[in-house]
């Protein structure tokens, strides 16, 4: 007990810091990644042609490669961001290309007809998007986009490799100090990530219930 | 008889591998020249750690494979450096040759548990001797002192001559390290950016995103070798980081094993040999006096 007392200013602010990277991270990743994804259904060929680059981009390349080229890629063009924010941006890039692909499955699964019977009541495409489509297909891939959210909050451990002191360095910097309660040390950071993954999947699970059409 | 043709075999790679160089090859006979001689008919006490590990022909070393000069991974597979040539100073004493030593990478989290759950015979891994450490695991040596130092670009643009001047600096070291912790404690005005490894400091400290990285002299030595266009050594080490080798706690007789191969390679110069073509040739630095061995 005594080491959770001793070591609780560095294993909250860990803490925090793993919670607003998910949420700083999650947000743009919700947001660039339901962008794309209206790029990807889109009727303009170069805007679909640009989406399907940047998801097949990101989507291949590994996480640390892309948290290399933002942390130390990016400064040599004279673009140096602090270690945080590249971080926040990383985290957000990659995982954007991911929800683009689960709400995409979701536009997939709205029947074609909906979209075309409000085309002919006179939306335009924007609108039949957002009034339409969109809230269906959010409503179908509440699961896949549970899944996305929760591997992204691990994801984020990367960051303790480039200068950001979230869980996983906290882990770094405990288990070297406390070389002999290694395991309470396993123990604090471990559930430091159930704190956010677990009630995100009751809630995952919550919303899903009560979103879910029956089709 | 061993030993010679071991020594052919290093030569001939060295001629292999750098397409018949022949800088190389003499190179590699040159390292092979003064190698500890591995002795033969040893005798101990039965019982005893030696014995066994005599017996067996083979023993399992922990060392670090990512630190120029003490311990780094070859492309063919087996560490070389420092702490490579004082392990395999002790297994020759003990009648078993390098070839016959298994290599395990053992890095700063996992030392102790290694040695306690005999995962390992002993580790040369720039271990520092501290209180903390002698209560889980033993220490025979030291075989080297270290001191931590701080690494700057080229130049030496913001004057830093010394940890007082790191006050408002960006400095760089790794997570949950030991000389990470001597600055958030000593010098609490120095901000801290921690990678989880050194080479990213060295980037970063290209790019300009730091001023200084702080670690081990021995490890910044291998950095700005790696780079010495780039960086400096500001060369005034401001702690003392004694180097042992961790074994099992108790053992005592191969502690004072370990401790009498040590002084006796301080003697017959295998020691200075041994730093003249690891550390020595990378940092161009003669060998230092010896440490005293602390029998505790």
């Amino acid at each position: 007990m005594q080491f959770f007392v001793d070591n609780f200013p560095l294993l909250r602010d860990a803490f925090l810091t793993t919670l607003s990277l998910s949420l700083l991270g999650g947000l743009l990743a919700l947001v660039l990644g339901t962008l794309l994804a209206a790029f990807r259904v889109s009727p303009i060929p170069p805007l679909r042609g640009l989406s399907t680059f940047y998801v097949e981009t990101f989507r291949n390349t590994p996480l640390t490669v892309v948290f290399f080229f933002i942390i130390f890629g990016l400064p040599q063009i004279d673009f140096a961001l602090s270690f945080y924010t590249g971080s926040v941006l990383a985290v957000g890039l990659y995982t954007a290309a991911f929800v683009c692909e689960a709400v995409r499955s979701g536009i997939n699964a709205v029947n074609p007809g909906q979209a075309e019977a409000s085309r002919a009541i006179g939306l335009t495409f924007g609108q039949s998007l957002r009034e339409v489509v969109l809230p269906q297909a959010f409503r179908t891939v509440v699961p896949p986009l549970g899944n996305v959210w929760i591997a992204m909050v691990k994801n984020t451990s990367i960051a303790a490799g480039f200068a950001v002191t979230e869980l996983t360095a906290s882990l770094q910097r405990l288990a070297n100090a406390n070389a002999g309660e290694l395991l309470l040390v396993l123990v604090a950071v471990v559930a430091g990530y159930m704190l956010i993954t677990v009630p995100s999947a009751i809630a995952i699970n919550h919303v899903e219930r009560r979103v879910a059409i029956l089709r | 008889m061993r030993i010679t043709r071991y020594a052919a075999g290093l030569a001939a790679l060295g001629i292999v591998l750098t397409g018949c160089s022949s800088e190389a090859g003499n190179q590699a006979e040159e390292a092979a020249e003064g190698t500890a001689e591995v002795a033969e008919d040893v005798e101990f006490e039965a019982g005893t750690t030696m014995a066994e590990l005599a017996e067996a022909g083979s023993m399992t070393v922990g060392t670090k494979f990512d630190q120029p000069g003490f311990g780094l991974l070859n492309p063919s597979g087996t560490p070389e450096g420092f702490d490579v040539e004082i392990a395999k100073i002790i297994a020759a004493e003990m009648g078993i040759a390098a070839e016959d030593i298994e290599w395990t990478e053992t890095v700063s989290a996992n030392r102790e548990p290694f040695i306690e759950n005999g995962q390992v015979d002993m580790v040369v891994a720039t271990y520092t001797i501290n209180d903390a450490r002698k209560e889980r695991i033993d220490f025979a040596g030291p075989y080297y002192e270290a001191g931590q130092d701080i690494m700057v670009a080229a130049g030496n643009p913001l004057g830093i001559e010394g940890p007082e001047d790191l006050a408002g600096k960006n400095v760089c070291s790794v997570e949950g390290s030991t000389p990470a912790e001597t600055i958030r404690t000593d010098y609490p005005e120095a901000q801290l950016t921690l990678f989880d490894v050194y080479s990213k400091c060295a980037d970063a400290l290209t790019n300009g995103q730091v001023d200084a990285v702080t670690t081990d002299n021995v490890i910044l030595t291998g950095l700005v070798a790696g780079n010495p266009d780039g960086f400096e050594l500001v060369g005034n080490p401001f702690t003392e980081e004694p180097y042992g080798i961790g074994i099992e706690k108790g053992d005592q007789e191969f502690r004072d094993f370990i401790n009498d191969t040590l002084e006796q390679a301080y003697e017959d110069g295998t020691w200075a040999a041994a730093w003249d073509r690891t550390a020595g040739a990378i940092s161009d630095t003669e060998a230092p006096e010896p440490p005293d061995v602390d029998r505790y």
